[in-house]
């Protein structure tokens, strides 16, 4: 497996399994940190235990990147010992938690992305790849039926629930459009059949996501030309906050155990 | 040295750490036990991609096959395919009902269509009544939700089908 993995690495392959790896790495950090602060017991649960998924996703693919680099670097390195420049996930899975309706918001609009993801790749071309797929597909498809369920009971629910998920939908949905927005790096990927470009999937994405929101009550904002570009490792200014928050152990103490 | 049938009976003694009446033979995530020259080899499937149980069952499946006699043991990782709940063997459906724990039904094929407000029908595993309800998809550890039954009035746990 690793060794038919070396030949093929591309920077383009080795790109698209680090934004895949960056992206549950993230997403998962800001997951986690409503451990002890969710409004209800289980829901403390659900999103630590989604954390968790993702956060172990994140360690599947970044030591797979850290194989195919082949310069020595283990997930440890990778996820600690980067600098915000350097990662590839797209900036909807960095931007703060305000409140729940927004991590459900998020949590759907990404999760609903992942089905659709592992779903695919599941057919790469890249063995070790498509083994990480069908096992984080068992999972994301958990969180996309527990996120979409209450995307439906916030936006269908209360005058409050409707409207904090009104407005958190209003602030994330421009940041869809980073998902799907055309890349070199998908380009190259597709060819050698690694993985779908992400430009593909927004149909489908669409397919699954908008009857949900509908069903919530909820409005879909316009689309706007608005573009961010985590991907290409330029991101918000939060990045660089919650970084700090989760390499500083490993950095403050290089090489710490437990 | 052991033979390869006293390597598995050895494994049938490691227990999940969070499910303590099952075995992880039991639950199906020993995949293959290899007998070689540079010792003995164990093939694990993991469960969950974050489950923080996995590394404390690697340890002890090497204290259990040490403590049975083997030299040199190491544990790796086989992704593929992917861990069903599907694995887990019959005798242990009936330990984990017994432990108060609802077994999973069987998984559904990885196509499926997503199921809104699924609601299982499930079996209080202390009364039996099946006028449950689900209170959380995600319990105490990933791999269960949590469910209420109404008529006895306590919470119960259901492995969720993966």
């Amino acid at each position: 497996m690793g060794a038919t993995a070396m030949t093929q690495t591309t920077p383009a392959h080795l790109e698209y399994v680090l934004r895949l790896g960056d992206a549950a790495l993230i997403h998962g950090q800001r997951l986690s940190e409503w451990c002890g602060h969710a409004p209800v017991l289980e829901e403390d649960l659900a999103l630590a235990n989604m954390a968790l998924d993702f956060v172990g996703q994140a360690r599947m693919l970044l030591s797979y990147a850290g194989t195919l680099e082949g310069k020595g670097r283990d997930e440890d390195a990778l996820a600690f010992l980067r600098h915000e420049g350097q990662y590839r996930h797209p900036t909807l899975c960095e931007l703060p938690n305000t409140d729940f309706a927004h991590t459900t918001i998020k949590g759907f609009l990404l999760g609903s992305f992942n089905l659709l993801m592992w779903s695919r790749l599941c057919g790469s071309s890249d063995k070790a790849l498509a083994a990480i797929a069908a096992k984080s597909l068992k999972e994301a498809r958990y969180h996309a039926e527990h996120t979409g369920d209450w995307v439906i009971r916030l936006g269908d629910g209360t005058d409050e629930s409707h409207r904090r998920a009104q407005a958190a939908l209003d602030i994330l949905w421009p940041y869809t459009n980073e998902l799907f927005a055309a890349n070199p790096t998908d380009d190259a990927a597709a060819a050698a059949g690694v993985g779908p470009a992400w430009s593909e999937l927004a149909g489908e994405w669409e397919a699954a996501v908008l009857p949900v929101l509908q069903q919530a009550t909820l409005t879909v904002p316009a689309r706007t030309p608005f573009q961010s570009y985590g991907k290409f490792g330029r991101h918000s200014e939060h990045l660089g906050h919650l970084l700090a928050v989760m390499q500083h152990l490993p950095r403050s103490f290089p090489g710490a155990t437990w | 040295m052991l033979t390869e049938a006293q390597a598995w009976q050895a494994l049938d003694t490691v227990e999940d750490p969070e499910i303590p009446v099952v075995s992880v033979t039991e639950l199906g995530i020993v995949r293959e036990v290899i007998l070689g020259q540079d010792g003995l080899r164990v093939v694990v499937t993991p469960t969950y991609s974050g489950c923080p149980a996995t590394e404390m069952i690697a340890e002890s499946i090497v204290d259990a096959l040490k403590a049975a006699g083997a030299g040199k043991v190491s544990v790796e990782t086989r992704l593929a395919p992917p861990w069903s709940t599907d694995w887990i063997a019959e005798g242990a459906r009936k330990k984990l009902r017994a432990y108060g724990i609802v077994p999973p039904q069987p998984a559904l094929p990885d196509g499926a269509q997503v199921v809104r407000f699924m609601s299982r029908k499930l079996a209080c595993p202390r009364c039996g009544s099946s006028h449950t309800t689900r209170l959380s998809e995600f319990g105490a550890t990933a791999c269960k939700s949590l469910y209420r039954c109404e008529d006895c009035r306590e919470p119960f746990e259901y492995f969720k089908p993966i």
